[in-house]
This record gives C-alpha cells, structure tokens and sequence, in this order.
C-alpha cells in the first residue's frame, strides 16, 4: 500500500521566520549587507576545507534569511582566523559577523527559555 | 540670405586611441584643425593589441585601418612618439602646449582622450601573476590568439583553460570598487575563439555575475554555451599555486553548489581591469577633476559628459570610465559636437 507522510516544507518562509537575530547582527556589523556572494570567503576558509558542511558564505545568507536552525550547530567550527575576511572582494568583516551571530543566538535561546 | 563663415580653430586632442583618431576626423569633417598626440610610434591604443572584437568578431586590425582612413584628413596633424610636457592655460581662453619634440602649438580647446591603463595583476599575489608561467592576463592570451600561439607552458595546445574574471574590478583590496564593464564579454569572446580552434580544449570562466550590456552581447554568452561548449561556474577563484609541471591548482567555491571546489589547469587567465593613468601630467598640470573611480569626472553625467571642470577642456572614451569601442567611437562624436559647438559659440 502506499504509505502518506506529511512532508515538512523545504521552502523558507520569510515571513513567518523571526528576524531578530538577523536584524541584531546585521545591526552590529553592516557590512555583511555588501556581499555580493562570489564565495572567496568559502573557498579560502580553512574550516570549510575541512568540514561537509560548513560553508560561511552560505550560512550568512541563511542568517539573512531568518533560517537559524544549521548557525546553531555550525558557527561553532569557524576557528576565528580571518583568512575569510583577508581575500573578501567587499571588506565584509565576517569574523565580526560569526562572533556576533554566536553571541545573539546565544541571548535569544536564555531569553526565550 | 545670411552666411554663417567658420573661422578655422585648433584643437589639441592628447591620445591617439580610438577615441582620438575618431574625435580627430570629426572635428577635421566639422572643418577645424587638429594635432593628434600619441606617446607610442603608433596611433591605435589597446585596439592595436586586439585579434578580434566582441560582439561580432569582427578582425581588430580592420577595424583600426577603417578609423585610420576615415582620419585622413589635411586637417589633421598626426603627432606620433610625442608627448606634452608643458601645458598652461594663455589669454583668451587658449591653450599653449610644449611638445618634447619643441613644437609648442596654441590650441582653442584641448580634449583628452588618453584612455586606460590595464590593471597589473601582480597586485593580486594570491594569483602568482609574474610568478607562474601558466598564469597570464587577457591581452596576454589575446597576443596568443594575434600570433596564432595558444600555448601552455610545456609548448602543447592547453588541455584546459579557465577565465577568471573580475581581477582589479569590483575589489576593494586594491582599491577599485567598480565594474570595468568590457572584461565578461571579453571573457566569452576570447573563450569562443579558443574552442574555435581547439575543440578539444576545455574552457572554464569563473565569474561573480555574467555582465552582458550591450547589443548581442547576451547572444554571444548563450553561443559561447550552446554553441561552443564552454563551461561556467558562479565562484570567484580565491588562489592558484603551480605545481611540479607547471599546471596550475585553484581553489573557489561553487557557490551555485555551496562547496569548495579544486581544478587543475594549463593556463589561467586573469581577466583585469581598466584603471585611469593618474599619472597623465597634462590633466595634473590643468587640474582636471577625477571621480571616485578615478577616471575623469564629467561635468555632468548627463547633460555635460564631456565636459570637465576646466573651461575648454574635453574628455572622450576609456578615460572618463570603462567603455568598449563601440561606446568610444560614439562618445568621442559627442566630444567633436560639444567642442564644435563651445567654440562656435566663442568666436
Ligand atoms: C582585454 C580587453 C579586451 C577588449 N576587447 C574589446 C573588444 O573586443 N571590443 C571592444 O569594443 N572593446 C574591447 N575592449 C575595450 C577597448 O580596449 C576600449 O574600448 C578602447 O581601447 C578605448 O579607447 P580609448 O581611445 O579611449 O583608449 P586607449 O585604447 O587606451 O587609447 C589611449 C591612447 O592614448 C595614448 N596616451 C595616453 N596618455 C597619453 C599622453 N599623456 N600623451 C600622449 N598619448 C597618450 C595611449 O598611448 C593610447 O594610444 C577590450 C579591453 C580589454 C581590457
Ligand atoms: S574565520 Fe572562520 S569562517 Fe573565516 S576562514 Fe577562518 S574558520 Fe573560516
Ligand atoms: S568573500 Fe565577501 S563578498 Fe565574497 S561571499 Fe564572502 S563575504 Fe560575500
Ligand atoms: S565586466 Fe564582468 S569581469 Fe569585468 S568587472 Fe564587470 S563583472 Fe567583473
């Protein structure tokens, strides 16, 4: 017989996400606004060589997305070592931005507890 | 009926690319006299490096011989290997120029058209340009394709060639924060050319964004995919290190994928950038106004685009920012009617 599950949806639902840890960080260090995504931080990022899934480009686009749930688990691989923010075309200081996402996730989770 | 009798006047134009060669003959057809000033034994400026044009691929040299015997004109002066070394503003809103040839000529009006400087790529050291032999920039590949020449290091036709665009342009590490406009399209001409001759050469161009501006330019990207089989990835590559035989490593991300990604290639191929020739001294000397590109700033973007803040003075073409010919060509009309009608207004 065929078999009926609900599949939750892949899709992102912006406007049902909350943006307060989008807006608190994008608050603290602008510069994130100014990515234009060529991945040169990805590709230099020596956690990322390492790691499958952690890919910095990519989840500070999901942080401006309101997607939070892989920054949890992810952010905590990046080694703060700048290289990212050494060949970034556009001077964004992500090393700011993963200090920052790290400490409003943080407030947020013993705010919402 | 009245008679409107044109007094001849005399126009200094500094740069004998496209832009001055086609600035000259049209003021020349407008009836005025002009010395063309180019420092190179040769008027053509980076045309003259070209093997053939975007969007139609139209031969580079036949382009330059029809501007050249367009300019043919008794009006026009050609001043080549000559450059001004002294330029001061005299009475009546004229222009005295000392060449180092030790003419000195009175000129009515003095239109720059001194276009671009190419960027240096061993600025951007992740790239070991200078370095690495397999590592070279676009008018290094254009000479290679001018000369009948693609090679890689070891003499063979290249198995694999990337195209990296962006180098200087868009890049706030070294300080140039706008889009050079002509390098994409340049990318996909010169990737077309290399299939054209090598079909069993893979092409690669890494971009950031496809920047298709212009008429046929969109065309041409979707021939270069279709047509010729390049392959493009959305990831600026962020370095290159050779190895033992000379082939060159690179890593970027595939951000289309969201994953690191390694290659290996014969030859990679820096797509650089125009900056403006800060140093140009007739425009220290006369105090034109550059913009925040650097390139000159036009009096107004609209309305006065080629005009400078300094009174008489002119720009035309890659000077005042990132053009193709076809643009310069147009541009340097605009500059010949705005010079007319400044100094008919005058006399
Ligand atoms: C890799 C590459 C490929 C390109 N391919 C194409 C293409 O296929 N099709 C296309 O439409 N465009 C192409 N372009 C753009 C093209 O190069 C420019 O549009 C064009 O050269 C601009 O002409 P210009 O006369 O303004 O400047 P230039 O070509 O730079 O000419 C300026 C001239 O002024 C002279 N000069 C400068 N300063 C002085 C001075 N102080 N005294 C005397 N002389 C001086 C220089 O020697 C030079 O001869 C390409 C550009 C690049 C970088
Ligand atoms: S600072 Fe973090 S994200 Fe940046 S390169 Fe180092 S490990 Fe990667
Ligand atoms: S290097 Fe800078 S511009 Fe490029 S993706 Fe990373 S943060 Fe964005
Ligand atoms: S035209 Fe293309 S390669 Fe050149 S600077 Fe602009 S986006 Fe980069």
């Amino acid at each position: 017989m065929w078999g009926f599950k609900i599949a939750k949806s892949q899709s992102i639902n912006y406007d049902r996400n909350d943006k307060e840890i989008m807006r608190t960080v994008l608050d603290s260090e602008p510069s994130l606004r100014v990515c234009m995504a060529c991945g040169g931080c990805t590709s230099t990022c020596s956690a990322g060589n390492l790691l499958p899934t952690f890919n910095i480009r990519r989840l500070n686009t999901l942080l401006q997305r309101g997607e939070y749930a892989q920054l949890r688990n992810e952010l905590n691989n990046c080694m703060l070592c700048g290289k990212c923010t050494l060949v970034c075309p556009r001077g964004v200081n992500i090393r700011n931005i993963v200090l920052n996402t790290r400490e409003a996730l943080m407030k947020y989770e013993s705010d919402t507890i | 009926m009245n008679q409107v009798i044109m007094q001849q006047k005399n126009i200094a134009i500094i740069g004998g690319g496209p832009a001055g060669i086609e600035a000259a003959a049209s003021l020349a057809g407008l009836g005025h006299h002009v010395w063309l000033i180019e420092r190179d034994s040769e008027l053509g400026g980076h045309l003259r490096l070209m093997f053939n044009l975007f969007p139609d691929k139209r031969p580079a040299d036949e382009v330059l011989q029809e501007m050249l015997t367009h300019a043919q004109n008794p009006n026009i002066e050609i001043l080549t290997n000559t450059q001004v070394v002294d330029c001061q503003q005299i009475a009546n809103n004229r222009f005295a120029l000392k060449t180092d040839k030790g003419q000195t000529l009175e000129a009515d009006a003095v239109l720059m058209a001194t276009g671009y400087r190419l960027f240096d790529a061993a600025r951007k050291e992740e790239y070991g340009y200078g370095i690495y032999p397999g590592v070279i920039n676009s008018f290094e590949l254009e000479a290679m394709l001018k000369n009948n020449a693609l090679k890689n290091v070891k003499g063979e036709v290249p198995r694999r060639v990337i195209l990296l665009h962006c180098i200087g342009s868009r890049d706030e590490k070294v300080g140039n924060h706008y889009c050079s406009k002509v390098c994409c399209v340049t990318a996909v001409k010169q990737a077309i050319e290399i299939k054209r001759r090598h079909p069993d050469t893979e092409v690669f161009c890494f971009y950031m964004d496809i920047r298709m501006f212009g008429p046929y330019y969109e065309e041409l990207y979707r021939e270069a995919q279709e047509k010729w089989k390049v392959s493009f990835v959305r990831g600026k590559i962020s370095e290159a290190a050779a190895n033992l035989d000379g082939e060159i490593q690179i890593k970027a991300e595939d951000t289309l994928i969201g994953k690191p990604l390694h290659m290996r290639t014969d030859l990679l191929v820096l797509m650089c950038g125009m900056e403006a020739d800060t140093d140009e001294p007739v425009a220290q000397q006369l105090g034109i106004a550059r913009g925040q590109n650097r390139f000159f700033r036009s009096a107004d973007n609209y309305t006065l685009y080629n005009n400078t803040n300094v009174e008489g003075v002119f720009t035309a073409g890659a000077c005042t920012a990132p053009m193709n010919i076809i643009d310069t060509i147009a541009n340097a009309r605009a500059a010949a009617i705005s010079i007319h009608n400044y100094l008919g207004c005058r006399s």
